[in-house]
């Protein structure tokens, strides 16, 4: 039954997809209303009826429905409960069901908010997101169908790819996708602004709050990814510059380019063409990254599927980067620049040098990434780059972007005076100084930590500078300090929000920075009851136990912690080994800490218990990665706040 | 356009180029089967070898961490010596693509282990050249 009523729905909302793209086009191009509504009505039922799907396809992962081939590949009698859920994106055809679904959502929301505030624009934009829609529609029913039928219906699925048997399943894809489809609304609108020619500053205004969201969502992947990878996988590490990881961080780099040069256009009508062009391309890589993960051209740890997929995506990605070209080309006359750089030294130059950064890092990303595949096509012989290709180009840009971060908020519009300069950076040029020197007399050696940490409190200074001043001022009225600075951040609420983030960026860079330069690890084989010993923690082997679970078996070592911090814990790393799996799975165990995390792997043992190769490891302020999440998502709350009158 | 900005912005592009052509040159891992390491080994150049772990060949001595094994893709055999246990889809019989470097000793010093589904690779006969590299295309280096 679900096989058939899903692949009917899936069927219907295509058809209602296409057709109410067409309506809302011919609406607004005719002037008629009526065809907007219907086109209006159409997008509600495609949002009911891919509702539908992916409850249906819910309802088939719990009563165990091995009709449905996905599920029958997906999950087996065995998976617990909460694993049957995020089965659903599980797997490739499940995952674009999730994508189509929150464009459905995010398509309802426009409807919600932009069908009176964004009059003209509006049509095109529901054109644009049905579109889009449709494409995913037709994935899901040709390409990678997930209703597709099992035949014979077999007894027992094949389960769940243990690796996602972890709760960051739930969360890390979900944020991915709304990050990444999210980006589809600020792309609708620049091309809505394109049609209608009306490319002034709206779409921008508009978007703003979407662009945001989007982003955010993106970041909390990211992150949320880089903890699955950390404390799943097993070898220590959140980020090893995987394709399948280059795929999400290329449009987050772009978005993030594209997030700041908008506030150029809002203030000095400048970059019109470049904004365009950077949501084009930001959106255009959330394709590309799918092509690239989901069509085997570079398989990866996340890679698990190959098949007729990669030239649906990368036919579409051409039909949007072409159409995209050609709307530009057409109004290429209305998107002359209004304003004009003044000076070198200015916020409108450090904001476009902090574009140029980011997109030439996202072009380096791109470049290693498709490396393989370029030198095969061209040498014939296949040379990949690693982790050192993209940390060696990427970490001066890095650098340099964390500087201008520290710049760009305070340094004047159009033409710094010196005075402006001396005012706003002193304090935080000696800060950085000062820093560097004292970090290099302590003894840091490698000097991408002592310029990382520099630039750090350099940047952390010029937003203590600002808040201090600010509050200063507010003080200088009458009002307590504190209130003076609740006053502030709520009544600059996009300001402050910004603020906060940059703070987050810097948290995050300080634990990329410490857990680069000072983590340690070390293999070693005990004897049980022998003791091993790593920076300050000293752990001993107590023996193996063997257990089975409701779909795996597992064998757990025992490690107490004789010496260091969190003495007398256990900690308990394992094997676990799945029937529908020839390996075992490492299962690892460990000791979060604001200064450091103890992180131990089982490697390989003796059955009887009598031995086990552990590997150990201790990871300095892996945790400040976590804690910049936080402190991201309370920037970006404060920054989507609706904005306060500015008079006092 | 003023003339500083466009200086600056190539400057800025000149830098980036040489900052790409300088990582390249000097991470480039070439992707090779045992017959193509065989034929013309470099020693110290970065490899990343993909074959067949041969039956029987594989050694573990937990006390040295010691793992040695051969790998194989029908024609060519190569030695390869790794310090530290083998990663968990690592087996006799099954494909892996090893990274690492060739020493003048005569073996393979592997720096890392990427193991593979073994029903992604076939037992080598005819097409095993082919099937090699479709291995090692199929392993992008994952978690290191």
């Amino acid at each position: 039954m679900i096989p058939e009523l899903g692949t009917g729905a899936l069927l219907v909302a295509l058809a209602l997809c296409l057709y109410g793209a067409v309506m809302a086009g011919l609406g607004a191009r005719r002037g008629r209303t009526a065809y907007v509504e219907s086109a209006q009505h159409a997008a509600l039922a495609v949002f009911v009826l891919v509702t539908t799907c992916i409850l249906l396809l819910v309802y088939a992962f719990l009563t165990f429905d091995f009709s449905v081939r996905y599920v029958a590949t997906n999950t087996n009698l065995g998976t617990p409960f909460y694993y049957r859920i995020t089965a659903v994106w599980g797997a490739l055809e499940g995952s674009i069901v999730l994508w189509s679904w929150m464009l459905t959502l995010y398509t309802l929301v426009v409807v919600l908010r932009h069908r009176t505030s964004a009059r003209e624009l509006y049509p095109w934009v529901l054109s644009v997101m049905l579109s889009v829609i449709a494409f995913f529609l037709l994935v899901m029913t040709v390409a990678a169908p997930v209703f597709a039928r099992s035949m014979p219906i077999p007894a027992d699925g094949r389960g769940l790819n243990p690796l996602l048997e972890d709760s960051g399943m739930i969360t890390h894809p979900v944020a991915l996708y709304l990050g990444f489809t999210g980006f589809t609304v600020p792309f609708a609108f620049a091309i809505a602004a394109l049609v209608t020619g009306r490319i002034g500053d709206f779409w921008i205004t508009t978007t703003r709050r979407w662009t945001i969201l989007a982003w955010y969502f993106l970041s909390l992947g990211l992150l949320i990814g880089g903890w699955w990878s950390y404390h799943v996988l097993g070898w220590g590490g959140y980020w090893a510059w995987d394709p399948v990881e280059n795929a999400a961080f290329m449009p987050w780099l772009t978005g993030t380019a594209f997030l700041h040069s908008v506030m150029i256009q809002e203030r000095r009508r400048m970059l019109r063409l470049w904004n365009l062009a950077l949501v084009v391309l930001t959106f255009s890589l959330t394709l590309f990254g799918t092509f690239l993960t989901r069509s085997g051209v570079i398989a990866s740890v996340h890679a698990f599927t190959q098949g007729a997929i990669g030239v649906f995506f990368l036919s579409f990605l051409a039909l949007v980067v072409l159409t995209s070209l050609a709307l530009i080309a057409w109004r290429w006359d209305a998107l002359g620049a209004q304003g004009v750089l003044d000076s070198v030294v200015s916020r409108e130059s450090a904001f476009l040098l902090n574009n140029v950064l980011l997109v030439a890092a996202a072009f380096t990303v791109f470049f290693g990434t498709v490396f393989p595949l370029l030198s095969e096509a061209v040498r014939g012989i296949k040379v990949s780059v690693g982790a050192p290709f993209f940390n060696q180009v990427n970490v001066p840009l890095f650098l340099s972007l964390i500087f201008l971060m520290g710049v760009g908020p305070l340094i004047a519009w159009r033409r710094a005076s010196l005075d402006n300069l001396k005012r706003n950076f002193l304090w935080p040029v000696l800060i950085g100084v000062v820093a560097a020197l004292v970090f290099r007399l302590l003894g840091v050696r490698s000097t991408f930590a002592v310029l990382c940490l520099a630039l750090t409190l350099f940047v952390g200074a010029t937003i203590a500078v600002d808040l201090i001043r600010a509050t200063r001022a507010r003080r200088a009225m009458g009002e307590r300090t504190l209130p003076a600075l609740g006053g502030l951040l709520l009544r600059h609420n996009r300001r402050y929000g910004g603020f906060i983030v940059h703070l987050a960026v810097l948290v995050v860079a300080v634990g990329v920075t410490g857990s680069q330069a000072w983590s340690v690890h070390t293999e070693t084989t005990l004897q049980k009851g022998e003791q091993t010993e790593l920076a300050g923690y000293r752990v001993r082997f107590d023996g193996l136990r063997e257990t089975p679970e409701s779909n795996h078996g597992k064998v757990t070592g025992f490690f107490t912690v004789v010496a260091g911090r969190g003495t007398g814990d256990v900690l308990e790393p394992a094997k676990k080994f799945y029937p529908q799996e020839q390996s075992p799975i490492a299962y690892v165990d460990y000791r979060l800490g604001f200064i450091d995390d103890l992180y131990l792997v089982l490697g390989d043992f003796a059955r009887d218990g009598s031995h086990a190769t552990i590997k150990m490891q201790v990871n300095r302020m892996v945790s400040w990665i976590w804690i910049g999440g936080l402190v991201l998502t309370l920037g970006t709350l404060l920054a989507v706040l609706p904005e306060r009158r500015k008079a006092t | 356009m003023k003339p500083k900005f466009v200086v600056g912005g190539l400057v800025i592009l000149l830098a980036l180029g040489y900052m790409i052509w300088a990582g390249v040159t000097q991470s480039a891992v070439y992707f090779v089967t045992p017959s193509e390491l065989t034929a013309s080994p470099v020693a110290g150049k970065a490899y990343r070898l993909g074959g067949l772990v041969t039956p029987g060949s594989l050694k573990w001595e937990p006390r040295t961490l010691d793992l040695t094994f051969t790998m194989s893709d029908g024609r060519a055999t190569v030695p390869v010596r790794h310090k530290g246990a083998a990663p968990d889809l690592f087996g006799e019989g099954r494909g892996a693509v090893v990274e690492g470097q060739w020493t003048a000793d005569g073996y393979f010093k592997a720096s890392l282990i990427m193991a593979k589904h073994s029903e992604e690779y076939k037992a080598p006969h005819d097409t095993q050249e082919a099937q090699s590299k479709k291995l090692i295309q199929t392993l992008e280096a994952p978690a290191r």
